[in-house]
Order: C-alpha cells, then sequence, then structure tokens
C-alpha cells in the first residue's frame, strides 16, 4: 500500500507538467461554472446587492421565493409555454431531420446532394437575430413579401409576427428552417453505417426502395433517433432564449413568454435576483434529473449519452 | 446474383424513376426554401426602395443598384464599432478558447494519469448542472466585467462539449507516437506542441468553427453584462435596428427603412456567409464519403 501510493506520488510528480496544463482550463470552470452554483443559494435567500451573496439574510420560510413562483398566476403560464414549445419543436425536429438525411442518402447524383447540404446546413450558423430579419422581410404585416402576396390575392394581410394564434407555430417554422439540414449530418453519417449487403440482399429479393427505407434504414438509425429524442428530451425546459427572446413582442406575451426570458426579465429589468435565481435553480435541477434518468434509460438500451 | 444486382442498379424501373423525380423534387424545394430568402434580403439591401415597391416586393435580381444603405452604415460609425467589438471578440476569444481546450484536453486524454477520470467528472458535471444565469451575473458584476469586452470572453472561455470533443480526437491518436517522444526525452510540454497539435490539427479546425461562430453570434451574454451601447457587439446593434425600429413601422413609410434594416442583416449575416465554404469542409469531410449505397 505504501509503496503503491509512493508510486502514484511519483507518477503525479513525473507528470506535473500534465497538471499545470490543465489549471487554467479548471480555473475558467470554477470561476463561471462553480461559482455560479454556489451563488444559486441566494434563490434560499433575500439577497441585497449591498451585502453580497454571504451577507445577505435567509428568506423566512427559505423556500419563500420558490412558494412565491409556484403560487403566481405567470407560473402557469410559463411552464405551460416552455413545455408546449419545447414538445412542438421535438415531435417536429426529428421527423423532419431523418426524412431529409433519408432523402439526401437516396438521392442518385452525388453533385446535387452536395449543393443542398451546403444550403441548408447554412441557416445553423446564423444567429437568431439574423433569422429574425429574414423572417421579418418574408413575414411582416406591411412590408413582408409574403404579405404583400396574400395581399395581392385576397385583399387583406396575416398578422404573423404577433398574433397569438401563429407564434407557436411560428417557432417551430423557423427552428426547422435553421435547423433541419445540420440536425439531418448526425442521421446521415448513421444511414452510410448501415451495412451494404442488406440493401443489396433486399434488392435481389425484389424489394422496392420504399421497402428497402421502411426495413433496412430506418430500423438501421432507431438507436440513433432514440438517443437524440432522449437528449432533446432531458433538455425540454430549454424552449431556446435567442429565438424567443428576439421574436416576441407584448402581443404574444401570453403564449410565447418561456422560464428563461421570465428569468431575464425577472431578474435584469425588475432586479428581483432571489426569485429569478429561484425559477432558474428550479429549471435546473428538473433539467438534471431528467438528463440523468433519460442517460439510465438509455444505458438500458445499451446505449449512453455520455 | 451479381448480375441481377448490375441490371437493376442500370435500367432503372418505372417506380425508380418516380421515386426519383420525387426525392430530386423535395429537396430542390427544400434548397431553394433555404436560399430565396438569403438571396431576397440582399436583394433588397442592394435595391433602392422605390423599386422594390414598384415591384410588389419581388426583386430578386436587381435592376438597379444602390449601395446607399451600405455607405449609411460606414459614415455612421455604430456599425464599425459594433463591428470591432464582434471582431475583438470572435479573434481573442477562439485564440483564448483554443488555448484553454488543447491545455485542458491533452492531459485527460491520458488513460493512466492518476485524478484524469475525477477532472473529467469535474467538466462533465457542468453539462450536468448549472447556477442559472443569474448567480453568473452577478459573478461577472462582482468581477468588475461588466459593460468590458472581457465579459463576452471569460465566461465562454472554455466549453465542456469542445473539450470532450478534442479529448476524443486525442485518445484516437496511436499511444507509440507520445511515449517514442518522451523516450526521446522530449517533456510532456513539447510533446503537446510537437506532436498532438500538429497532429490534431483537423480537429482544431472543427474547434476554432464552432467556438468562432459562437463568438460571432454573441448575443445574450450582452444583453446581460454589457449595458453601454457604445460597446455593443453586432448582433445587439443588429436587434436594436430591427425592433427599435419597429414602432416607427405604421408612422413613416420613407424607403430607406427597409433598405437599412436588411442592409444590416447582411452586414451581420456576410463574414459567416464569406467563411462558410472554408469550414464547410471541417464538418462534412469524412462524415459523408462513401454516401452512396449498392
Amino acid at each position: 500500500m505504501q509503496l503503491f501510493q509512493n508510486r502514484t506520488i511519483r507518477t503525479i510528480f513525473r507528470k506535473r507538467a500534465l497538471y499545470f496544463m490543465m489549471i487554467p482550463g479548471l480555473a475558467f470552470f470554477f470561476v463561471f461554472n462553480y461559482m455560479p452554483m454556489y451563488g444559486a443559494v441566494i434563490a434560499f435567500k433575500n439577497y441585497s446587492i449591498k451585502k453580497g451573496i454571504l451577507g445577505s439574510p435567509w428568506a423566512e420560510p427559505v423556500f419563500k421565493y420558490f412558494i412565491q413562483f409556484f403560487k403566481s398566476p405567470y407560473c402557469i403560464t410559463v411552464l405551460k409555454n416552455t413545455l408546449i414549445i419545447s414538445l412542438m419543436k421535438l415531435v417536429t425536429t426529428v421527423p423532419f431531420a431523418v426524412f431529409f438525411a433519408v432523402a439526401m442518402t437516396e438521392v442518385p447524383s452525388v453533385r446535387f446532394r452536395k449543393m443542398v447540404q451546403t444550403v441548408m446546413y447554412l441557416p445553423h450558423f446564423l444567429s437568431w437575430i439574423i433569422v429574425y430579419g429574414i423572417v421579418y422581410a418574408m413575414l411582416s404585416e406591411t412590408r413582408g413579401i409574403l404579405n404583400m402576396l396574400i395581399k395581392d390575392i385576397t385583399g387583406h394581410t396575416v398578422n404573423f409576427l404577433s398574433s397569438s394564434s401563429t407564434f407557436r407555430p411560428l417557432l417551430v417554422a423557423t427552428d426547422l428552417w435553421k435547423e433541419t439540414g445540420w440536425n439531418a449530418i448526425i442521421y446521415m453519417a448513421a444511414i452510410i453505417g448501415i451495412d451494404t449487403s442488406l440493401y443489396e440482399a433486399a434488392r435481389v429479393d425484389g424489394a422496392s426502395r420504399l421497402q428497402m427505407i421502411w426495413h433496412i434504414t430506418l430500423p438501421g438509425i432507431r438507436s440513433v433517433i432514440i438517443i437524440t429524442l432522449l437528449l432533446k428530451t432531458g433538455s425540454i425546459l430549454d424552449a431556446g432564449f435567442d429565438q424567443v427572446y428576439v421574436m416576441y413582442n407584448p402581443q404574444v406575451m401570453s403564449v410565447g413568454d418561456i422560464i428563461d426570458t421570465w428569468v431575464y426579465r425577472t431578474g435584469l429589468a425588475q432586479w428581483n435576483f432571489s426569485l429569478a435565481t429561484a425559477v432558474g435553480l428550479f429549471k435546473s435541477v428538473i433539467g438534471t434529473i431528467l438528463l440523468v434518468s433519460l442517460n439510465g434509460l438509455a444505458r438500458r438500451w445499451g446505449e449512453s449519452l455520455w | 446474383m451479381g448480375g441481377i444486382a448490375v441490371v437493376s442498379n442500370n435500367v432503372l424501373s418505372r417506380s425508380d424513376k418516380a421515386f426519383n423525380a420525387v426525392l430530386y423534387l423535395i429537396l430542390a424545394i427544400a434548397f431553394l426554401l433555404c436560399l430565396l430568402p438569403l438571396l431576397y434580403v440582399v436583394s433588397v439591401s442592394i435595391t433602392p426602395y422605390s423599386e422594390v415597391l414598384k415591384n410588389g416586393g419581388f426583386i430578386l435580381i436587381p435592376k438597379r443598384i444602390t449601395f446607399e444603405a451600405y455607405q449609411i452604415f460606414w459614415e455612421d460609425g455604430h456599425m464599425l464599432s459594433a463591428y470591432g467589438v464582434t471582431i475583438f471578440i470572435t479573434v481573442v476569444g477562439t485564440a483564448l478558447n483554443i488555448i484553454l481546450t488543447l491545455l485542458l484536453a491533452y492531459p485527460l486524454s491520458k488513460r493512466n494519469l492518476p485524478g484524469q477520470s475525477f477532472f473529467m467528472l469535474y467538466v462533465l458535471f457542468t453539462m450536468l448542472f448549472s447556477g442559472g444565469v443569474i448567480p453568473k451575473y452577478l459573478i461577472v458584476k462582482n468581477l468588475g466585467l461588466i459593460d468590458s469586452v472581457w465579459s463576452l470572453i471569460f465566461p465562454i472561455a472554455i466549453a465542456p462539449y469542445n473539450v470532450i470533443l478534442m479529448r476524443t480526437f486525442f485518445r484516437a491518436l496511436p499511444d507509440e507516437l507520445f511515449e517514442a517522444s518522451l523516450i526521446d526525452g522530449a517533456g510532456e510540454t513539447r510533446t503537446l506542441f510537437k506532436i498532438a497539435i500538429p497532429l490534431a490539427l483537423p480537429s482544431i479546425m472543427t474547434n476554432v468553427m464552432f467556438y468562432g461562430v459562437m463568438h460571432w453570434n454573441t448575443f445574450m451574454s450582452a444583453l446581460l453584462y454589457i449595458t453601454d451601447q457604445d460597446k455593443q457587439p453586432l448582433q445587439v446593434l443588429l436587434y436594436g435596428i430591427l425592433k427599435g425600429s419597429e414602432m416607427v413601422d405604421s408612422v413613416d413609410y420613407t424607403a430607406p427603412t427597409e433598405t437599412l434594416k436588411m442592409t444590416a442583416v447582411v452586414l451581420t449575416a456576410l463574414p459567416i456567409i464569406i467563411v462558410y465554404p472554408f469550414i464547410q469542409k471541417y464538418f462534412t469531410s469524412g462524415m459523408l464519403v462513401g454516401a452512396i449505397k449498392g
């Protein structure tokens, strides 16, 4: 035992350069990831800027701000919006991405496929505010090209950007526009990994291409689909701050306000740090529980998220 | 048996032809859906607005071109200073990202390094749980970084996902390479710089791409940490241009507002679109080779 420990210490000493290398990275993680975890204690305190994180008195009762949130009317609105928007995205993004991955790998012309891919991946790299600019150019009630077209045909315009009935579909549609190409990459990689002899055998048996997609391609990427679905379910409370923040406006608040935008406004606009932190902490804890338990589920199916 | 396969490869059946036609059609629609809005925005930005209205909004290839709106931004100065901030955080931020990521990922890739799995867990845990936006804001504030460009760089100076990416890459390199270098008397630091980094260049470029785009698109952290209008990065300026003038939407109908908005969109997106062809190979290369089946 003594000898072993000495050997470990000697290894550590011999490899000290490796440990020194890690210090800067670990330090940044400590300051900007671990210190905020500790800072989250203000969810249980009456935080005041003057007294700081340590000096602020404990809230009475300790769960005061959690209770305040759950009893408030916006709690239901914000939670409901977050879940509905996330679920709407969840059930559309994966099928769309799988569909395009299959279409791209089935199309015979490699040059055509590459051209389509190049253009479909591009929106992923654009920020949400740029996408909003594009959406505005398309859908704005007074100047949007689509509305000009609608007006030419029907004589009136459609309020796409600030009506509560179109806001959630708008979020889903723009998310699909931006991310479908990018999301398809992982499924394409999985399809390419499928044993080609399966297709040859099926062809000899006279299977049609649709039959091959249904019986070989889709089952072949099933585990990847399950993993991505679980991963997305794990982050179901992230409905997308940037996207919602740049697109929402007072008219759609009732259907568009999500946890993240609410936390931002409560903390940074109303300076209610403790309440905002409590809600953020609630979201983090649920998110962690979801991720860990879903990974457990995935592991049981023989695939792990990490 | 092989003969049948060859025949069915060369002579397409009618249903095969129909199937291909549907594929081409769907992908062509997706292609246009992604491309046309981008082209439209560019066209509006360089077309005199009277021309846009005359054509009922439909201008894809402008007949008359004006760079008036671009000139306005050039002379105004706000756009230039926002460009300055964004370019600074992109270049300096990405450089810091790469240095920190390499220095952490390399030791973590060593399987027999004592404590390696503990440090890995330390990194992974930050992906699982976060203290939230507000506590992070308070840390940044307590460090005196509010209204400093460094508030846009330091809090995202290293990302766990990229550490994992880099570590996986290092692990895939043959151990013998490193052993040989160490036996030759080179230290770990020398080995990292002389052996590991040159070999990891493709992976480093992938990380440069991810980090670089992240910095260019910085939005939320600037909303949080930058209150001084003159220090805002490009994305926040664009937000102000697009949203701020929305209020005057119904009041004035003079040409340039629309043109200015679209010009601001183009100016913000342009650098990404310019470097896009160069970075594209880092996420498609290797991944899609041999995509054609049968």
